[in-house]
């Protein structure tokens, strides 16, 4: 299997699918398909997919390593900068389509409204990670800094289910699996650590995306 | 993309794009159909209605809108969920019967058509605003509430009217989840209930509710959130004190019991002061009593409506 995704005609074909839910919302979009309230259903269908993507980012470095298919880790810069992606087409649709960008009101929301606050936060955050995420920021910043940077994203992904969480008006049922599937991958990873700690080489600091340097002095 | 898209758009774009939509609409389903999307009463109406009071002078949402995007919790969670689960679940309406009881003269349970039958049938166009910040203009079909009520002579003791909902997880599978404390409850103080505005429906567009939008019996109040105007009641009960309606259980901080529109005071989580319009495309300003202060702001005299939201 590892092999196989090892085959160059394999990352386009993954990139294409994940311009699909793109794909999919403009087709709905052209053929009158969104509903009552267009504006609306875009912006949670792209919120949807922001939060889909970053979990599916999280979800890469657990799963490489439970599956040995190691060809994954190829594909991780890439899904996390669709899911910056979608943040940013979530966030302009909000700006753009619900507000139409009147700042001040945008800016009071921000202000006023926890929500939003917290999605505000989380996409500024993931601001710096997308400009490191070139071979050369990669280089200049070193592989330990680049690495400690990037684990904001520990930061950014309860921030972005906490955002939905808070918006919902009474169904937590989508949330809820969000945040459960959160867990479980963050969860994996603080199993990971404790492993190493214990001696246990299965995670070798080489692996980036589970934080093994500067572990708890537990 | 995207972004182009929404500084490009103008609102007369909209409507053009609407009337193409409507076009599409008028070839796929002929004329007939046509007809009745575009909410000419003449044809197909199932109902016989006289034109009522306060009709507002302002364009009519769609049909398909209006029956499409519904927040019915009982049928489930997302506002396409209703129509979508109606047809699979809430097949059979009728036989409907509705208990009134309580602080009354002369309780009874009523089958609808003796319920309904002994009056002229309006139609009424409102606008309907939710606590979610979209509006729609909706020509419902119903009775004034208060001149259904006068017959069970509520006495001095009737200081609130209080609806309850079909309780039947079979028909309504939304309830087979604790979302909401099943079943439904809302209430009006009786002035609110007695106010010629307040109107039992029973159809929109000129036909009979469908189970999306409440079928057979719900109530509107038009200067209130979509929230109050329970859907598919089954009990109407006078009482001398105010119950605690199903969102006030849910959350009293963000529902209150009044949850008169006002533009001045803000959802916890979001801003009342603006709203979409269903099928526009920039934010219009929400209007005191969703415009209706002419005729029931005085209800509310001496009242702090910050406090009582």
């Amino acid at each position: 299997m590892d092999r196989f995704l090892r085959q160059a005609w394999i990352k386009p074909a993954v990139f294409v699918l994940c311009l699909g839910p793109l794909a999919w919302l403009a087709w709905r979009g052209l053929s009158g398909g969104l509903g009552a309230n267009p504006i609306e259903a875009v912006i949670r269908y792209l919120g949807d997919w922001a939060l889909r993507f970053i979990l599916i980012a999280l979800a890469v470095t657990p799963f490489r390593k439970i599956t040995g298919w190691n060809a994954l880790a190829r594909w991780r810069r890439m899904l996390g900068l669709f899911a910056f992606a979608y943040v940013v087409l979530h966030f302009m649709s909000y700006v753009g389509l619900d507000q139409f960008f009147d700042w001040g009101a945008i800016g009071r929301e921000i202000v006023k409204r926890r929500y939003i606050t917290l999605g505000m936060v989380a996409v500024v955050l993931l601001v710096p990670l997308a400009l490191t995420s070139t071979n050369a920021m990669m280089k200049r910043l070193g592989g330990k800094r680049w690495q400690a940077l990037h684990r904001l994203v520990y930061v950014i992904a309860p921030l972005g289910v906490a955002h939905h969480w808070m918006m919902v008006k009474k169904d937590i049922t989508e949330p809820m699996i969000h945040a459960a599937i959160l867990a479980l991958l963050l969860g994996w990873r603080v199993a990971a650590l404790v492993r190493h700690n214990g001696g246990d080489s299965t995670v070798r600091a080489s692996s980036c995306a589970a934080p093994c340097s500067s572990p708890p002095s537990s | 993309m995207l972004i182009r898209t929404g500084t490009d758009i103008r609102s007369s774009e909209v409507t053009d794009r609407s009337l193409w939509l409507d076009r599409r609409r008028f070839l796929a389903l002929g004329a007939a159909g046509a007809l009745a999307l575009s909410g000419v009463p003449a044809h197909a109406a199932s109902l016989s209605t006289v034109r009522g009071k306060f009709a507002a002078d302002e364009p009519l949402t769609p049909m398909k809108d209006v029956t499409t995007y519904t927040n019915f919790y009982e049928l489930g969670t997302d506002k396409s969920d209703p129509a979508q689960l109606a047809p699979s679940y809430f097949t059979k309406v009728k036989p409907w019967s509705v208990a009134v009881e309580g602080e009354c003269a002369k309780p009874a349970t009523l089958g609808y058509e003796d319920l309904i039958k002994p009056h002229q049938l309006e139609e009424r166009i409102y606008r309907m605003r939710c606590v979610e910040a979209w509006s729609m203009v909706i020509p419902w079909v119903g009775v004034p509430l208060g001149d259904i009520l006068r017959r069970f002579e509520p006495s001095s003791k009737a200081k609130y009217v209080v609806f309850t909902t079909l309780q039947d997880p079979e028909r309504l599978p939304g309830q087979r989840r604790a979302i909401l404390d099943w079943p439904y409850v809302e209430a009006l103080r009786m002035d609110e209930a007695m106010h010629p505005l307040t109107l039992l429906a029973v159809g929109l567009y000129g036909e009979e509710l469908l189970p999306q939008n409440g079928a057979p019996i719900r109530l509107v109040v038009p200067w209130k959130y979509g929230f109050k105007g329970i859907k598919s009641i089954v009990g109407i009960r006078f009482t001398e004190t105010p119950p605690r309606t199903a969102w006030m259980k849910a959350a009293a901080r963000e529902y209150g019991f009044y949850a008169n529109v006002n533009p001045a005071v803000d959802h916890p989580r979001w801003s009342q002061a603006s709203e979409r319009r269903i099928g526009e495309f920039l934010k219009r300003k929400t209007l005191p009593f969703n415009g209706y202060a002419e005729q029931v702001a005085s209800l509310y005299s001496g009242m702090d409506l910050a406090v009582n939201y």
